[in-house]
């Protein structure tokens, strides 16, 4: 079977490629694109480790085909830091340990900043609820909520 | 040794060395990586829990275009099984049928063959061209079937009591007469407990790029709990000699023990070897739950006598644990833990390994020791409910403590677990009301801890900087426990002490990443080097100022004369000396090798508050605290996270997660979606207690404190759940509809 062409954006990066017709995004990026920040996990939606955004939308690139790219604008754990610094959900994940293997990280950081786009003042509730798809097996979540809760108060704060 | 007090960074929350890799997607885990030429393994498995392999035809398989290299057990080196080879604690008799299988297949997922191919794809395709013929044996998976005697046996080199077998181990802690205990005894309560088999469940499944060139040079990158471990094993099941085999430590995405034992990495280095070409494997989700880990489902019995003033007078456990198909369940966790957290006259304790066709156990944070926990401390909780006692009070009644002597053999020395218990008493958690349908669990936890071999070195840069290289994969930010220390002894800021992870080749010797070890043995290793270091810039401060080194003293990161009566000389720093080595002597940086010792055992007291909705039989965990001797927390942010996380896969345990088995003896549930681990909506705030109480064989007071907090988990959901409905359950996990199930039953069970 021919491969695809496929022009995207990737970070912000006008991007071609080429790809199998049922080849994932998620082996796209990491095999082709050398963008391996996003992790595969399980390969079936279960884990969140492969999130990514298309258009402003959560989605886990491993559930998600590489050719649906095609005039859409993707954003991985990759695009998140802007101009050698680092976005606050990322400080803040340093500051608080919400991290300790870190392989579950890039998921979770891409997870958080689409609910703060979506939602600047969530509830724990709703930070749990929201980052539900993502696993992460060595922090037990503690941490990790209270990063994002922080974040997001201290971006409404700097908004003031 | 002193106890380093009035710290600057031991004990502060510094951002980890690796941390901003991590954040930005850059750390190299084992499957991120990719060289030039490389191609794809794929592992052909086992469809049978038990099968002999009477042949394998690999011919069609090498002849379809794309298939560079097709291994089998031929290829790898055979340890005869009439004489055991230790690695460790790993039977490299039972490693080499585990990687794959020679004579039998023992578990659905066992493998059998590997392939490299150009593709994935194609390796996948070779894999089903490859003719295996078969001859089906009858098989066992439950412990209960598998000790029946008429049960197909795995081993049958292996006898128990004169007869073959699937009771391949046994383990006795004996103190006192238990018979006489239980004579004195007015209350006895005796119950049996099953758990199934959970996985360790890291989300980063088993991966490796293996290159192997013309000479036998073999560089391994691959995602382990021990680059030593990995090379040690590869060259033992391939041949190639140590020397040869380069491992460099990828970043691990999570191990819990599970990450001890090699998989994939000789299967790859024999494709590589045979293709010429750098070949990479990649395990799914559904290989690593079929054939890694887990640890194992069990049957307990406990039975605990005490005195009407709450003296418990005798206790005894007989542990059965499932070992999988090669002999190694941890017995000794099971047994040896259970009951040292308390001073018991008379304990009987055993633990029996059993084999059956599920895949070889792997160790699971504080092997053993959760699953004895569980009974045990259930039993506790109904025999301090029979005599009217609080349970933390029965327990601080019976606590152990300094002198007492445990029944797998230590007399402890100075430990910290009445502190546990007395801070969960004293904490808000244990005197917050409890709601309708609410209750409140406790339970504790013991892990023996290790030592072990590590290595450091800890070099002076040219500009005045520190880099220290360590021997021990970090899963949970060990780095950033390291910096404290070194920049701490050295009086620097902690940010000019890079932390890395050596390869085989380039740091000394250093044991595994587990048994709670790696800041306990690194960060003595790492201070006995950085001591050297600081004489070193003694003597060289001494040498420009011609004067005794013993004058000179190292403080805030630079030298000083140590008293007026050495002179007046202006401090010389880090800097300043490390830009005159050249013309004194050379660079400055130390080595240190050592085998350590003084790992002192932890204990941990949790306090567990359920809410079950007695409709739907979902048991919530809605309030949590976890108090640990942690010795001395040297990071504690990453010791509150060790504590956390290993809560949060205990409630899993105790909740939902299960291996469950299908009728053909297949796990019926590989993947996330069906085998149920915690989600961020499942759990509230974990509340952390650290109490320390500074182990004084340790420069820092370090205590291992990775796994104790997974040992008192299920018994503190188990008795919350009791306390919420009235109904005790003996099995795990406490699952919606086991528990919906078991509320239906009558109220049964008084004490004898
Ligand atoms: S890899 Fe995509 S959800 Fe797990
Ligand atoms: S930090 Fe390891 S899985 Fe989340």
């Amino acid at each position: 079977m021919a491969k695809l062409h496929v022009s995207t954006t990737v970070n912000g990066e006008p991007l071609e490629f080429l790809c199998e017709p049922y080849e994932t995004m998620l082996d796209t990026l990491r095999n082709q694109l050398a963008l391996t920040g996003s992790k595969e996990g399980c390969a079936s939606g279960d884990c969140g480790a492969c999130s990514i955004t298309l258009d402003d939308r959560l989605v886990c690139s491993c559930l998600m085909l590489a050719a649906e790219a095609e005039g859409h604008e993707i954003r991985t754990i990759e695009g998140m830091a802007r101009g050698g610094r680092l976005h606050p959900l990322q400080e803040k994940f340093l500051e608080q340990a919400a991290l300790q293997c870190g392989i579950c990280t890039s998921g979770m950081l891409v997870a958080s900043e689409a609910l703060l786009a979506k939602n600047p003042e969530p509830s724990e509730e709703e930070v749990r609820f929201w980052l539900a798809g993502n696993l992460c097996r060595c922090t037990g979540y503690d941490k990790i909520v209270r990063a994002v809760l922080e974040t997001a108060a201290e971006i409404r704060e700097a908004a003031q | 040794m002193n106890i380093v007090v009035n710290n600057k960074w031991i004990g502060q929350r510094t951002i980890r060395p690796d941390g901003v890799d991590k954040v930005t997607g850059r750390a190299a885990f084992a499957a991120d990586t990719a060289m030039p030429g490389m191609i794809w393994g794929k592992v052909l498995r086992s469809p049978h829990p038990h099968a002999r392999i009477r042949g394998i035809d690999i011919s069609k398989a090498e002849r379809l275009p794309g298939v560079k290299a097709v291994v089998t057990s031929r290829d790898v080196v055979d340890f005869p099984l009439d004489k055991s080879v230790m690695l460790g604690i790993q039977d490299m008799r039972w490693m080499c049928r585990n990687v794959m299988a020679r004579d039998k297949a023992l578990f659905p997922g066992h493998p059998v063959a590997a392939v490299a191919a150009t593709t994935e794809a194609i390796a996948a395709r070779a894999c089903e061209l490859i003719e295996v013929d078969y001859e089906v044996q009858p098989f066992s998976i439950e412990i209960d079937d598998a000790i029946k005697p008429d049960a197909p046996i795995l081993h049958e080199l292996n006898k128990f009591e004169g007869k073959p077998s699937n009771i391949v181990g046994q383990l006795e802690h004996k103190k006192g007469d238990i018979e006489a205990g239980f004579k004195q005894a007015d209350v006895i309560i005796e119950r049996t407990f099953t758990t199934r088999p959970v996985h360790q469940g890291y989300i980063e499944p088993h991966a490796c790029l293996i290159s192997v060139t013309a000479d036998g040079k073999t560089t391994i990158w691959s995602s382990s709990q021990g680059q030593f471990m990995v090379r040690a094993m590869t060259s033992m099941l391939t041949g190639i000699p140590q020397s040869d085999i380069r491992a460099i430590p990828a970043e691990i995405g999570g191990g819990f023990g599970g990450k001890t034992i090699v998989y994939l990495e000789p299967l790859a280095t024999l494709l590589a070897k045979k293709s010429g070409r750098p070949v990479k494997m990649v395990m799914t989700r559904e290989e690593v739950m079929r054939a890694t880990g887990p640890t194992s489902g069990s049957k307990s019995t406990v039975k605990i006598g005490a005195k009407k003033d709450g003296t418990i007078v005798a206790a005894q456990g007989t542990f059965y644990l499932q070992a999988g198909a090669f002999p190694g369940s941890p017995i000794r966790g099971a047994a040896g833990c259970s009951f040292a957290p308390y001073d018991i006259a008379n304990v009987l304790s055993v633990g029996y390994d059993v084999c059956s066709n599920r895949s070889k156990v792997a160790a699971y944070r504080a092997p053993g020791a959760p699953i004895g926990a569980y009974a045990v401390e259930c039993v506790l909780d109904e025999v301090a409910e029979s005599l009217n006692m609080d349970p933390l009070d029965f327990r601080l009644k019976n606590a152990a403590k300094q002198g007492t002597k445990a029944a797998h053999g230590p007399v402890f020395p100075r430990i910290g677990y009445i502190e546990t218990l007395e801070a969960a008493k004293n904490s808000p958690h244990y005197s917050t009301p409890t709601g309708k349908l609410q209750g409140r669990g406790v339970a504790s936890g013991f892990w023996f801890n290790a030592g072990g071999e590590s290595s450091a070195q800890v070099n002076i840069t040219e500009d005045g900087n520190v880099v220290v290289t360590t021997g021990h994969p970090d899963i949970g930010g060990s780095r950033a426990g390291i910096a404290n220390v070194c920049a701490e002894l050295l009086g620097i800021d902690y940010r000019r002490v890079s932390v890395i992870i050596g390869d085989t080749q380039t740091v000394g010797f250093s044991n595994l990443t587990g048994g709670s070890r790696v800041l306990f043995a690194s960060s003595m290793v790492v201070t006995q080097a950085t001591e050297k270091v600081i004489n070193t810039l003694r003597e060289r401060a001494a040498k420009v100022w011609e004067i005794d080194p013993e004058a000179v003293k190292w403080e805030n990161g630079a030298a000083h004369p140590a008293s007026p009566n050495a002179g007046q000389f202006e401090p010389l720093t880090l800097e300043d000396l490390a830009e005159k080595a050249p013309q004194q002597g050379g660079p400055i940086g130390a080595g240190v090798q050592l085998n350590t010792q003084g790992a002192d055992g932890g204990f941990g007291t949790h306090i567990c508050d359920v809410e079950v909705d007695i409709e739907l039989g979902i048991a919530r965990v809605i309030k949590y605290t976890a108090v640990q001797d942690v010795g001395r927390a040297v990071h504690p942010g990453y010791v509150e996270g060790q504590l956390q996380g290993g809560v949060a896969q205990g409630i899993g345990w105790a909740l939902n997660e299960e291996y469950i088995y299908r009728s053909d003896g297949k796990v019926d549930n590989p993947g996330f979606l069906d085998y149920r681990m915690p989600v961020c909506s499942d759990l509230p705030m974990l509340d952390t207690i650290l109490v320390e109480v500074p182990n004084p064989k340790h420069p820092q007071g370090v205590k291992g404190v990775g796994e104790v907090p997974l040992v008192p988990v299920m018994a503190a959901v188990a008795n919350a759940i009791y306390r919420a409905t009235g109904k005790r359950f003996y099995a795990l996990p406490m699952s919606p509809p086991k528990v919906l199930e078991g509320l239906q039953e009558p109220v049964q069970q008084a004490a004898e």
